[in-house]
């Protein structure tokens, strides 16, 4: 564990907070994408660390919560047909779609198989001939690779039985929608460290020219956080608008080149609907034409009713950084993990979650947020 | 092993008739003998004296051999401990098998092997037991329920209703071994650790504690299901207090931490077996420790947390940063994440 405990060394956390203190002049407000980066902040304690003239806002990137109810419906109809065998990473289970979530339709018989890699759902189908195998694509740029190798080995095996439900959503135009909302406030991003690993940061050098906006490429651990925020702010008090890397353990300028290159030979970029902020032009991959015998909407004619948000979820204000999760009517009362409106209360990369499940407030001290 | 007849576990065993005696007597009787057993009567008949504890537990674990153990093992010490926590020692255990047609016969012998070396180790006698085989898809390999019944120590009053604000919260090893142990060999999951499971009898231990220090142990408990936040967030519901825990003295093993990492997985919520926390009154709490400290069972024990009497109802974790955070209920499963 010694390649994380460095990174949440109790010494260096207080060195850069005490720094942070130190060149704090003004009020500044920042975003970190992640939702990984989200739950680090709020499961360290972070929030409370910070000067008061610096307020974070959680951004959109947790695949799971930006994920359409209509998508989810798409999932929960596949898992529902006979001789299919549904295959998701774990937290996409709990999502409410429409009428049911995929753990709803598991327990009412649905063959629906939690894994942690798309490999094994080839595996899955190469064992299982007789029956169809659909691995639900979710994420942003960081599961994009592995699921476009999911796609080439079951091709090159001739594992026909084989396809995905693709439903891969892309941070910067993400981060676009969100400058260009007029109520937007963020002076700074903390952009995804994965996503970064896998893309480089050359698509960001446009963002921040465009919308004189610092991005630091940040990682994850209470140590890397703080010094994104640092570098962030450092930016800020100077009047810079620079792309920084913080995780350059793991970034490298021009990204994962095989990587990005298995991505392209598998999907091309279209239009996608993202969870409670509406459809984002060329924000998501969909299995391309050379591949369509791998993609499940071809393969079984998926045509559901297209299906509203649930209106009382204010999902999209949270992950646009507009409204923090204990701002929304129905946070902990009508909204729970056990019953939630929206994903960002079930992923495990939820801003709702994030502060339902750790965020402590001392009895003496009324609400700081 | 005896020579069975068939090499799988048929519906004919569970009948009742010639297979299921032919069972029984080719080898199940020999094998966990005892003069209670040996009645082979309906029920057992029993003399206790004084108070009891009765507890009982079924046990579905999948894969049914995991490292350091088979569900045969779990089932018997899984009891035997629940007993434990009550400040009692196990002295009968009821055994009920549901099996899935098709069971082999050598992995059968296998569990039964499991059971009766756990059930010697822990003193513990199998005077009743009950075998029902179920169609194949309709079970997963073997279900087993123990129930069992322990005497109370004289000097042990375990309630949770005696804990209050300053006693301290000790586990009794490290935290998250077994469910770590278990999920290494689930499918798709190909890690490669030497995780072993820490499913071990307590009785004994249990017993040398509450032998020494009375009713200064205010409660005791096996965090399985649910891990040690389900326990803590229970108490603080049932004595509104305040039960603040410290991450960094929580003993967990580096392979294990690691694991739950890169699963996603929070070692609070993992299960254990082997494992107990125990409240205890601030006096004697560094006393307690170096006892148990002392015993096979309880090598990497340590003081993790103290109860208070602020934030009633709460369970808090204090960072190693320094910072707070609610430790709340497991929402259903603990779900591996995306990335």
């Amino acid at each position: 564990m010694k390649f994380l405990t460095e990174f949440r060394d109790p010494e260096l956390v207080h060195e850069y907070v005490a720094e942070l203190h130190k060149i704090t002049t003004k009020s500044w407000t920042l975003m970190e994408i992640c939702g990984g980066q989200t739950h680090s902040l709020v499961k360290n304690g972070l929030l409370d660390l910070l000067p008061e003239k610096i307020t974070m806002v959680h951004g959109p990137g947790c695949p799971v919560c930006v994920t359409s109810v209509s998508v989810i419906d798409e999932a929960v109809w596949l898992a529902e047909q006979p001789n299919v065998i549904l295959c998701s990473f774990g937290d996409m289970l709990r999502v409410p779609g429409s009428k049911k979530s995929l753990l709803e339709a598991k327990a009412i018989g649905a063959d629906v198989r939690i894994l942690y890699s798309p490999l094994e759902a080839v595996e899955i189908a190469r064992k299982n001939p007789d029956k169809e195998v659909v691995f639900f694509a979710v994420g942003f740029e960081t599961t994009a690779p592995a699921n476009a190798l999911s796609v080439i080995h079951a091709s090159q095996q001739g594992i026909l039985n084989y396809s995905i439900l693709a439903s891969h959503v892309l941070v910067p135009p993400a981060m676009e929608a969100i400058l260009s909302d007029e109520a937007n406030t963020i002076d700074a991003f903390l952009a995804a460290g994965h996503v970064c690993t896998i893309m480089g940061m050359d698509e960001y050098y446009p963002v921040a020219e465009k919308y004189q906006i610092p991005i630091v490429v940040t990682g994850f651990e209470p140590v890397d956080l703080l010094q994104g925020i640092l570098m962030a702010v450092r930016q800020l008090e100077k009047g810079q608008h620079l792309v920084e890397n913080q995780y350059a353990r793991s970034v490298l300028r021009e990204g994962n080149k095989t990587a990005q290159a298995t991505i392209q030979k598998v999907f091309s970029v279209n239009d996608r609907v993202w969870r409670g902020i509406g459809s984002i032009p060329q924000s998501g991959y969909e299995v391309n034409e050379a591949y369509k015998a791998h993609n499940a909407r071809i393969k079984f004619f998926i045509d559901i009713p297209f299906a509203e948000e649930n209106k009382e979820c204010i999902s999209g204000d949270i992950m646009k950084g507009l409204k923090k999760p204990k701002q929304c009517p129905n946070f902990g009362t009508k909204c729970k993990p056990e019953h939630p409106l929206g994903a960002p209360m079930v992923s495990s990369e939820g801003a709702c979650a994030a502060y339902y499940h750790y965020n402590f407030q001392p009895e003496e001290s009324g609400s700081h947020i | 092993m005896p020579k069975f007849d068939f090499d799988v576990i048929t519906m004919g065993h569970g009948s009742g008739g010639l297979l299921t005696h032919r069972l029984l007597q080719s080898g199940v009787f020999d094998l966990l003998k005892n003069n209670l057993l040996d009645q082979q009567h309906d029920g057992a008949m029993l003399e206790l004296n004084g108070p009891v504890a009765f507890s009982t537990d079924s046990y579905v674990i999948s894969p049914i051999f995991f490292p350091g153990g088979n569900i045969g093992e779990l089932a018997v010490n899984g009891t035997v401990n629940d007993l434990a926590m009550c400040g009692a020692t196990a002295k009968y255990l009821s055994l009920g098998f549901i099996i899935e047609e098709g069971f082999s016969m050598k992995e059968f012998w296998e569990v039964l092997v499991g059971i009766k070396e756990a059930a010697e180790k822990s003193g513990v006698s199998i005077v009743t037991g009950d075998t029902k085989v179920v169609e194949k898809g309709k079970g997963d390999k073997i279900f087993i329920n123990t129930s069992g019944i322990g005497q109370i120590h004289p000097k042990a009053s375990i309630h949770h209703n005696r804990i209050e604000a300053g006693d301290k919260i000790i586990l009794s090893g490290n935290l998250a071994q077994h469910g770590i142990a278990i999920m290494s060999l689930r499918q798709g999951l190909e890690f490669e650790t030497d995780i072993v499971s820490d499913t071990i009898n307590l009785n004994f231990t249990i017993l040398s504690l509450v032998e020494t220090f009375g009713q200064e142990i205010k409660f005791l408990r096996d965090p399985t299901r649910g891990g040690l936040a389900s326990v803590m967030n229970e108490l603080a519901e049932l004595r509104k207090l305040g039960f603040v825990l410290e991450q960094e003295k929580i003993p967990l093993d580096e392979q294990v931490e690691g694991a739950c990492e890169m699963l996603g997985l929070d070692p609070l919520y993992v299960a254990n077996e082997g494992l107990f926390v125990a409240v205890v009154s601030a006096n004697i709490a560094d006393d307690f420790l170096q006892k148990l400290r002392s015993d096979p069972n309880g090598i990497n024990a340590a003081i993790v947390g103290e109860v208070t009497a602020a934030n009633p109802g709460k369970v808090l974790l204090k960072s190693r940063i320094g910072g707070h955070r609610v430790v709340g209920y497991l929402t259903g499963e603990q779900l591996p994440r995306i990335c």
